[in-house]
């Protein structure tokens, strides 16, 4: 049936020019998700352009601003589906703010493609797309070898290619078969849904085929459950006079009618007594559904605490190491202050010490006494209160933050806890 | 009430017994409908005083019921705001007020009309003349009169280019200005609505979600929808390919014909604004069937976005959704 088709989130990644809206294009083309008007107008445009082919990539190139410049400027967010499976796209654009858009983009998905101009091969920027794909743990990267079309198809191309790339997973936490390898022409659409017969010496999947038979996961094999309340509902209604409702999203594993549990940061124990989802009863929720629980007792629950087994307790700390990502032009400096938003819950935190920059090519890190927008750093900070994480490598919900400014509001930087 | 997602669950069962039948069953969330009911508790947490804004869409309709199963067995806990353009289809508006009436809901009106009458906005005149425009001053003003700070719109990324980088939460100005370079970033689902005093929040639910999506979810929901959803028969005439109705608030030649055909509307705005297709699907199962083997965008069906390609990212920048 159509309505349990899987989701899958990928984010790409590129330099300009590599061809990712292209290739985007493509796939909507493919799967038939363009509609007649998109495709004429894409038609006309090509036309317009003098073009003898169709260029696919005025399928995504979004806004008027960007249009004028010829670039992209900030994550777009496509979509497309094919009869088992629902694709959400982040596309992120390769120019200088380049690791702020992918960071975002990489936070929501779970897949990278990263392409590659087969005639430019490996360079710099794959290095930076690969570092971010790991930092954030995608479950997969697929290496779309771009272009085969311009090196007449040529298999030494593509192995040459394969072979400099997989120094990098050496590098990387990456297992091998965590990395695929397509060559592709997204322009002629060869090894992107349909097999190309130019390249018969490759025997893999199309690109398509390959996304979706993958079945991500999002670092949930610890299996510890964690429910942050985002809200208390109490409806104050002569039938639920009593009830005393925490509505949030179970993160990690599954909660279970009868669970002993904790809520932090009080440290109160108690059992779940009922699970709801909307007029239903349910016994068990599992990872990423958004219920609402009651307890046993009359515990004091609020916006903010989190409910969790009581045998598997999350780490308590007042003071954390994290790795940064800086996402606003205003730089992180020691001492600066901010609110730290974890999930649903907020302390304040105080830039302790900035250990290093960390080179997003794999060479190590610098001793820096600031971090600038789209710098990644490993920073301790002093919090208000504790927060009650796990690293972000067993969880990423809770062991991920971003830091809001205090004059501006805006959202400064996004951290992984160590 | 009827939920696809519960695997073999007996839907004649009265409600007291739905423990029992559930007992063997497990519950498969829709990781859509579990992140929008995700944003909608963080709008009811983070904000002072949100409205949901009410079109009578099958979009806001669709967010109607996931506010519902966010907040259940509490009420929803926010109004509803509806921007009445005065061209709106009598079924859109009777179908409103029953549901309101249905589930008890706060529903504020604000005229489009009024706005006219006190000479802060001027009617378009001629054959593209609509009022869709005119309905960011009206919203505005009840923004302001109410102290509204966060407004729950049911557009979606899929509606077209320019939303597709549009936030979840989107902060705007006090003139409701969007400016697409100095949004904040997105992080994994953390949303942050911290905003000062004068601005305000649109805020996207089903962001996530296509035209499909939202058909599907009525369908398995069985969630009730304005008739003009569905085929009827109806009095129209064609214009540069499309489908609209005949009527006084429609600008028309005298050389376009009126002629009466079965159609169903796909959006329902304004009646200026929003053309129907030729169908003859009347049931829920039938609509989707058909959008799913369609081949034209739903705005496709949208007159104001045929003016300009850049008409949607231009409302934007001045305020409307
Ligand atoms: N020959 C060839 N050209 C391609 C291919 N993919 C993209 N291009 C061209 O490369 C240029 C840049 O592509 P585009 O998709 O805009 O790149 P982006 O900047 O990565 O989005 C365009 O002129 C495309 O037509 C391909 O597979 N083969």
């Amino acid at each position: 049936m159509t309505e349990n088709r899987k989701l899958i989130k990928i984010a790409t990644a590129g330099s300009v020019d590599d061809g990712k809206s292209t290739l985007i294009g493509r796939l909507l083309y493919d799967t038939g998700s363009l509609t007649t008007d998109k495709l004429e107008a894409i038609e006309r445009n090509s036309k317009q352009k003098g073009y003898d082919y169709l260029d696919f990539s005025l399928a995504t190139d979004g806004l008027v601003a960007e249009r004028e410049q010829g670039i992209t400027i900030d994550v777009a967010h496509i979509y497309f589906n094919t009869d088992k499976t629902n694709f959400i796209v982040a596309d992120t654009p390769g120019h200088v703010e380049y690791t702020r858009n992918m960071v975002t983009g990489a936070s929501t998905s779970q897949v990278a493609i990263i392409l590659i101009d087969a005639r430019k091969g490996v360079i710099e920027q794959t290095y930076r797309h690969f570092f971010i794909s790991n930092l954030l743990r995608l479950s997969h990267v697929v290496v779309a070898v771009n272009k085969m079309d311009l090196v007449d198809y040529d298999e030494e191309v593509y192995l040459k290619i394969r072979s400099d790339f997989e120094a990098l997973v050496e590098k990387s936490d990456f297992s091998a078969d965590q990395i695929t390898f397509i060559p592709i022409s997204a322009l002629k659409g060869e090894n992107v849904s349909q097999k190309s017969e130019m390249m018969s010496w490759y025997v893999g999947n199309t690109l398509l085929d390959h996304l979706e038979v993958l079945e991500p996961s999002d670092l949930q094999e610890s299996s510890t459950a964690r429910f942050p309340v985002q809200f208390v509902i109490r409806p104050k209604t002569e039938a639920y006079h009593d009830f005393r409702g925490f509505a949030g999203k179970v993160y990690g594993g599954n909660l279970k009618k009868g669970d002993l549990i904790t809520v932090l940061p009080s440290f109160t124990e108690s059992k779940i007594k009922s699970i709801h989802f909307f007029e239903n009863e349910i016994e068990e929720a599992i990872a990423g559904s958004a219920v609402t629980i009651t307890l046993e007792n009359e515990v004091n629950v609020s916006r903010g605490d989190m409910i969790v087994r009581s045998s598997e307790l999350p780490k308590s700390e007042k003071s954390i190491i994290a790795t940064i990502c800086q996402v606003n032009n205003k730089p992180l400096r020691v001492g600066d202050k901010y609110t730290l938003q974890h999930g649903v819950n907020s302390v304040l935190a105080k830039v302790d010490q900035i250990q290093a920059k960390i080179h997003t090519d794999f060479s190590g890190e610098e001793a820096v006494d600031q971090l600038r927008l789209n710098d990644i750093g490993k920073v301790t900070f002093k919090l208000s209160k504790p927060i009650h994480f796990d690293p972000y490598l067993q969880n990423k919900s809770t062991g991920s933050f971003i830091l809001i400014d205090e004059g501006s509001f805006d959202t400064v930087s996004v951290g992984f806890i160590d | 009430m009827r939920d696809d997602n519960f695997r073999e669950m007996d839907l004649n069962k009265p409600k007291r017994n739905i423990k029992l039948a559930i007992m063997s069953n497990q519950y498969i969330p829709n990781p859509k409908e579990a992140e929008s009911i995700h944003i909608l508790r963080e709008v009811a947490a983070q904000f002072e005083k949100p409205v949901l804004l009410f079109s009578g869409g099958k979009d806001s309709i669709t967010l109607v019921r996931l506010a519902q199963k966010a907040f259940y067995p509490a009420r929803i806990p926010f109004p509803l705001l509806h921007i009445d353009t005065g061209h709106n289809f009598p079924e859109t508006i009777a179908f409103r007020d029953q549901l309101v009436e249905e589930l008890g809901l706060e529903l504020i009106v604000r005229n489009v009309q009024d706005s006219i009458d006190q000479g802060k906005v001027t009617e378009e005149r001629g054959r593209y003349a609509s009022r869709n425009t005119l309905q960011t001053t009206t919203l505005l003003d009840a923004i302001e009169e109410f102290k509204f700070d966060a407004c729950i719109g049911g557009a979606r990324r899929d509606e077209e280019k320019a939303r597709a980088k549009e936030r979840v939460f989107s902060v705007r100005d006090d003139f409701g200005q969007w400016d697409e370079k100095n949004q904040r970033p997105e992080l994994f689902d953390m949303l942050n609505g911290r905003i000062h005093q004068g601005q305000n929040v649109r805020v996207f639910p089903i962001s996530n979600w296509t035209e499909l999506d939202v058909w599907e979810y009525i369908k398995n929901e069985q969630i009730k929808i304005p008739s003009i959803y569905f085929a009827h028969k109806r009095e129209v005439f064609f214009r540069d390919g499309m489908v609209w109705t005949a009527n006084q608030h429609v600008y028309r030649d005298h050389s376009e014909e009126v002629v009466e055909r079965m159609v169903r509307f796909r959006t329902v705005g304004d009646m200026t604004c929003t053309a129907a297709v030729l169908s003859e699907a009347d049931t829920l199962e039938a609509v989707v069937e058909e959008i799913r083997q369609s081949t034209i965008s739903e705005r496709g069906a949208r007159i104001d976005d045929k003016r300009s390609e850049a008409a949607m990212e231009k409302r934007k920048k001045v305020g409307y959704f």
